[in-house]
């Protein structure tokens, strides 16, 4: 079993590589633009609102394969700019996940007494600051375990872009069929490269629940 | 300062304010001037708008009729210029409001950072000076939860100072807490009282509103019902509704 994963260790490191980047860049995306669409939900501004909530509506309910087939067909057609397919994953990856980022994110920033938010406002802080500074520190606590859970659905959607010619995990297996090694082992080598990826991140989850647990 | 209409304009002027929740009328033509320097108490049975009165004058409930000024200036719609207003009028809630992932020293100088712009170092300086000043210097590092509900309130009044407020608005400031901490955080605003602060005082505090007031203003069902010296409200109000409120409170 172990000389299947010796053997073809480059394919291995190839493709994990890639799941770890492609992971990293569309999670900080996804975090990134989850929160602004999360800001953008609970703002004053009635338009902004109505971007956010339409944004969340229109991909929370889109299957990912399809936002993948959008950026892998669909936009080179558009005839804007020509990026390769591995940034174009990400895009589709970052698209996607943002909205479900923004609407744990909101249930989050909900769950703060709204007393919070208006000693904020009394003390004469803008709009922008009571969010930064109050509401999301706060919110980020009841947060953690679904957005544990998000970022975890992403690890494993990344193998979607297997399917679109990005060499990562999912497309171990493929290839080492052509190889002709055996698919099942082979099979067994990734599901255990997914359950030490998913390591850190419940470790991370653990260690800030915990930080955060105290200060309630 | 200058002003265009008088020397010194009073530092909170109400006229005609009007506001409903939904279709129910919660404060009816109210009209209010507090003096520079002035303490004035609101009493009243509850449900009689005294809340939404104090929380109106920095429009934490924005109004639906009538005009307030805070020192001869309107006040402003929602943005900047409203958070600039708020900065200058300090707020102590009923539940007190502190900031919960912050600790005691944070939550006071996190303002004067933020809003005021003065650095961090003299912010804590200025913030461990107006914990001394309440009597919570000790519990400067401890986060909210760690304190007695008269400890927070002392600190939320230290924090609402920290941002040097024209004014100070109380809505309720002691009827969240224990009976046996309630003399501390009344020791608190008495000497505010004493250094001269604006103060608008929400309470059902009788021996604060005989002793610090400078005028008592009676409320029931949306209206100010009396406005006089507390000398003169305690021992001869003038209308029933205030009588039968004082009646009920004295017996018990």
């Amino acid at each position: 079993m172990i000389e299947l994963l010796v053997d073809n260790r480059d394919l291995y490191l190839t493709g994990f590589r890639n799941t770890i980047l492609l992971f990293v860049l569309a999670g900080i995306g996804a975090l990134v633009v989850g929160a602004l669409l999360a800001a953008m939900r609970v703002s004053p501004v009635p338009v902004l609102r109505l971007v956010g909530s339409g944004y969340v509506n229109i991909f929370r309910n889109t299957p990912l394969t399809l936002v993948f087939f959008f950026f892998a067909f669909a936009y080179p057609r558009l005839d804007l700019l020509d990026v390769p397919f591995f940034t174009r994953a990400v895009l589709a990856l970052v698209v996607y996940t943002a909205a479900f980022v923004c609407e744990v994110v909101r249930s989050g920033i909900n769950t703060v007494e709204v007393g919070q938010a208006e000693a904020s406002r009394a003390l004469g802080l803008t709009f922008v600051q009571t969010l930064t500074a109050i509401v999301v520190p706060q919110a980020i606590r009841s947060v953690v375990p679904p957005l544990t859970s998000v970022l975890n659905a992403l690890l494993k959607n990344t193998t979607v872009a297997a399917g679109f010619a990005v060499a990562e995990a999912g497309q171990i297996t493929p290839t080492l069929s052509e190889r002709g090694a055996s698919v099942l082992i082979g099979m067994v080598w990734i599901a255990i490269g997914f359950l030490i990826l998913v390591i850190p991140l419940t470790a991370t989850q653990r260690t800030l629940e915990k930080r955060w647990s105290v200060a309630r | 300062m200058s002003s265009p209409a008088k020397a010194t304009p009073p530092m909170i002027r109400m006229v005609g304010v009007h506001k409903r929740f939904g279709s129910l009328p919660v404060l009816k033509d109210i009209n209010l001037e507090i003096s520079r320097g002035e303490v004035v108490v609101v009493l009243g049975p509850s449900g009689a708008g005294k809340s939404t009165l104090c929380r109106t004058i920095n429009r934490l409930e924005p109004i639906d009729g009538g005009r307030i000024e805070i020192d001869g200036a309107p006040l402003p719609a929602e943005g900047r210029a409203l958070a600039r207003l708020r900065a200058d009028v300090g707020m102590v809630f009923q539940q007190f409001n502190l900031f919960a992932h912050k600790t005691i020293v944070q939550n006071v100088a996190l303002a004067p950072v933020l809003v005021r712009k003065i650095s961090k170092a003299d912010a804590h300086q200025a913030a461990m000076q107006l914990l001394a000043r309440v009597g919570i210097s000790d519990q400067a590092d401890k986060y909210p939860v760690q304190l007695s509900g008269g400890q927070q309130q002392r600190a939320a009044i230290a924090r609402a100072l920290a941002m040097r407020p024209k004014v100070m608005l109380f809505d309720e400031p002691t009827s969240a807490l224990d009976p046996e901490m309630v003399q501390e955080v009344l020791d608190v605003m008495t000497s505010l009282v004493r250094e001269g602060m604006t103060m608008l005082v929400v309470t059902h505090e009788m021996g604060f509103a005989r002793r610090a007031a400078d005028r008592v203003v009676f409320m029931s069902g949306g209206e100010i019902v009396e406005d006089s010296p507390p000398d003169q409200f305690f021992t001869a109000p003038r209308s029933d509704r205030a009588k039968d409120f004082l009646g009920k409170i004295l017996t018990h």
